[in-house]
């Protein structure tokens, strides 16, 4: 909701614009525009202005009804319909489905059955859908059925808002509108990649909804695997949305999995423990949550990528609920000098190369390299070089909502996932999921730390170890 | 820019940072390393002061962590973390935070330092008071590449001395350690000059100064030489006098600044070897962050194999001057009381 106000007042969207909330809930109009404006007002990354609020406001209705509620929709149906004309919305609708799992064939079946989402000439329907994209391969392939027996493929937009972050869509400009990073973009420069995305909460009041999924299907499958895409893709041939996608997809499709999944895969579950200061208790603790529970909130893999750039670059992939902060980043750590003329205690500190990619918090992009400490003697030291997004563009960049709710009005897709990415990604994960469900059970880490030992060890047998972030 | 938050997280320690930052207008981070102080109330704005002064060949992040006392039983039971975050010129070129941590989080103090570490950067703890026995293993201790420890501020420096060398990790190093530097390199440079070989040495110093004994073992560890030691009134290392097959050579530092060096055949010199303020010790400290290999060496050597040190200085048979004699008399006094031990040794230290 902040983020259609800030769209409103930077005065991005059509004058019509209207906003129809859909819910079980006994409100009335006025109900639905003070959550609203509560929202707004906390939220909103622009100074909040009466005049685009009235401007908002004139276009606000609450429906109230079940999702099995023929009647309900066909009010829903009609409040459209007075909208439109009294708006003049041009017949457009976009449909944000914030829908348990569960309730989601059924709503996007009432929506056909009362007549939405057939769009008349020139005019357009669209879904807007939320993670989780399914919980496997069979079941992404089911909902996409679904969705897209109602939907044309390109009218469905699934939102990761990872994606619409700044510094994710830099990562395209890093690469491909510069010309001194992509030639050593390759196996030949390239050491190894680490993808983390680290936060210090643990799964807070959503037990239901985290149990039985865990950290890789609620992360690694999506955020993780999309930011790898990016990172390891090759040019597309131009910047829209099919072009995006082919290359996407040929990468996710060469990922490969490490023949011994024992070994190149870890998953952790938080125990009791200090996190930033205060007291956390573990996940099998946590309310609501089954003590003998094998979730994952904690998941490291070791992915390679089979094509002749990446052949045996190792991507490591980490995510975890309760680590050290929150952060995510990218970081693509490059091999060391193949000669050093200096002798040995000149560059015992000296690391490997890396450019860090920060995703969040304080978007920005860090090179490191080896610099002479100041002094008499030759001693090499790593230091870094900062880009902050804060510091070279002082206006604050959108937020990622408010871009990809601006796309899907302008129907851009080139920000969010399609069909077959989201089955690749699944192709990626589920032989994990399945070797876990099979074999062992989580390794406790203490809340507050980087993660188990046993992630540590993964990186130490390759002769690598994990960047503190 | 100072902002102070008081009941918090290291999670909102870290947005103030870069709240400051960008207040300040240098959101980059141009910072090497993350210091970590470990000290209490009294002992902190000392070593901050020190830190401070040193961010300006390093700049830094720096961490103070003060573990304060709790008054009631109550206090000990309930636990809240105050941080006091500083940019800008108020931390000399790089950041500090200013962490107190009251009631049990004190022993979990590694889980507010952690998420505030600087990304990759290395990091070194100190301990200007009060190490503990095992730094590395230390919980602190453990997420640093180097641990800075003070043998000098110890109750028993000589005793500390044996138990430092028994729990020993490569990244251990101390301040008395870094205090002899200016004076190895003299002593290295002056052999240098001879080829003759040395037969004894004997190190000069006041009591309950460790880095006599760090300096007398690394002599003997490295000449494999009989090395004694004499007391002496200080301040701090007064002599090193080396017996070699072509005459003595001395280096005599009798007021704590300007010494002289002395080798047969050669004219007398004077040598600067001013005692060194804590800044600069850290300075020298953070230059470099690979483990001491020869500090390793001379502590390993054993405080017990250089034997007890000779009492009184004038046995030696050296020819000094009346003002050795009266600083004689004052190291006498000294060793009638002891109680007064650390405070007549922090007036010796400035």
């Amino acid at each position: 909701m902040p983020a259609v106000y800030d769209l409103a007042n930077r005065g991005l969207l059509p004058p019509g614009f209207s906003l129809i909330g859909f819910a079980r809930r006994d409100w009335e109009d006025e109900d639905f525009a003070q959550v609203v404006h509560d929202a707004v007002k906390q939220h909103s990354r622009t100074p909040f202005r009466e005049e685009v609020w009235q401007q908002l406001i004139q276009g606000m209705r609450f429906v109230q009804g079940n999702f099995d509620d023929d009647e309900a929709f066909e009010q829903l149906k009609a409040t459209i319909q007075e909208l439109d004309k009294a708006q003049g919305t041009g017949g457009n609708f976009a449909f944000y489905l914030s829908v348990p799992p569960k309730f989601f064939p059924q709503v996007v079946q009432q929506l056909k059955k009362h007549d939405l989402a057939d769009a008349p000439q020139g005019a357009w329907r669209r879904a807007v859908i939320e993670k989780p994209f399914g919980h496997d391969l069979a079941s992404a392939r089911e909902l996409n059925a679904i969705v897209h027996e109602v939907f044309a493929p390109d009218q469905v937009f699934r939102i990761d808002h990872y994606l619409g972050k700044e510094t994710v869509q830099n990562i395209l400009a890093l690469r491909f509108a510069n010309q001194m990073f992509e030639p050593i973009w390759n196996r030949s420069y390239v050491d190894h990649i680490q993808i983390t995305m680290a936060e210090d909460i643990g799964i807070g009041g959503r037990a239901g909804y985290y149990d039985g999924i865990g950290a890789a299907r609620d992360v690694i499958q999506n955020h993780l695997l999309q930011l790898m895409a990016l990172t390891a893709m090759e040019e597309p041939a131009s910047f829209d949305a099919d072009a995006l996608v082919a290359e996407k997809a040929k990468v996710l499709g060469a990922v490969r999995l490490p023949k011994d999944l024992g070994s190149s895969t870890v998953r952790g579950q938080y125990a009791a423990g200090w996190q930033g200061g205060e007291k956390a208790v573990g996940y099998l603790q946590e309310e609501g949550i089954d003590p003998k529970s094998k979730t994952d909130t904690y998941a490291a893999i070791k992915l390679e990528v089979d094509n002749r750039r990446w052949a045996g670059v190792p991507f490591y992939l980490r995510t975890g609920k309760r680590l050290g902060r929150r952060v995510t980043e990218i970081a693509v750590v490059f091999q060391r000098a193949p000669h050093s003329p200096f002798d040995h205690t000149a560059t015992e500190e000296l690391g490997h190369n890396a450019i860090v990619i920060r995703v969040q918090p304080d978007e920005g992009i860090t090179v490191r390299f080896g610099s002479k400490v100041p002094g008499t003697s030759m001693e090499i030291r790593d230091v870094s070089m900062d880009f902050a997004y804060g510091e070279s563009f002082t206006e604050s960049s959108p937020e990622a909502y408010e871009r990809l709710i601006l796309d899907v009005l302008l129907g851009d897709a080139n920000l969010f996932p399609r069909t077959e990415e989201v089955e690749l990604s699944w192709n990626i994960l589920d032989p994990i999921e399945e070797y876990w469900d099979s074999h062992g059970k989580p390794a406790q880490y203490p809340a507050g730390t980087w993660g188990p030992t046993e992630a540590d060890e993964m990186l130490a047998r390759d002769g690598r170890s994990w960047r503190r972030p | 820019m100072k902002i102070d938050l008081t009941d918090t997280t290291s999670s909102k320690i870290n947005k103030a940072l870069v709240k400051g930052r960008r207040a300040i207008g240098t959101p980059a981070v141009g910072m090497v390393l993350t210091l970590v102080i470990v000290t209490d109330e009294e002992n902190a704005y000392d070593s901050l002061k020190a830190a401070n002064d040193a961010s300006r060949e390093h700049p830094s992040r720096t961490l103070v962590v003060i573990k304060r006392a709790a008054r009631s039983p109550r206090d000990r039971t309930t636990s809240r973390l105050d941080a006091e975050v500083r940019v800008g010129v108020e931390a000399g070129t790089g950041e500090t935070v200013v962490l107190r941590l009251y009631g049990e989080v004190i022993d979990h103090a590694q889980s507010v330092v952690l998420p505030l570490l600087l990304p990759d950067a290395p990091v070194v703890v100190w301990w200007p008071v009060n190490a503990p026995l095992d730094p590395a293993n230390d919980p602190l201790g453990a997420l640093a590449q180097r641990r800075v420890t003070d043998t000098y501020a110890a109750e028993d420096p000589i005793g500390e001395l044996t138990s430092r060398a028994a729990a020993y990790h490569p990244g251990d190093t101390d301040l008395s350690w870094t205090r002899i530097t200016p004076w190895r390199s003299m002593l290295a440079a002056a052999l240098d000059q001879i080829a003759c070989k040395v037969q004894s040495v004997q190190v000069d110093g006041e009591e309950f100064n460790p880095s006599c004994e760090l300096l007398a073992m690394w002599l003997a560890d490295r000449l494999d030489v009989p090395v004694k030691r004499a007391l002496s009134p200080g301040p701090g290392l007064t002599g090193v006098r080396m017996e070699t097959d072509c005459g003595p050579i001395v280096l005599d530092r009798a007021d704590g600044s300007l010494a002289t060096l002395h080798i047969e055949g050669q004219p007398n010199r004077a040598v600067a070897l001013k005692r060194r303020e804590t800044a600069e010790l850290i300075a020298e400290e953070l230059r470099r962050l690979d483990p001491d290999d020869t500090y390793a060496s001379a502590l390993k050597y054993g405080v017990e194999r250089l034997g007890e040190p000779a009492a009184p200085v004038t046995e030696t048979g050296r020819d000094k001057d009346a003002e050795q004699g009266k600083g004689a008399d004052e190291a006498a006094d000294a060793k009638k009381a002891p109680a007064k031990k650390t405070a007549a040794k922090k007036a010796a230290a400035k």
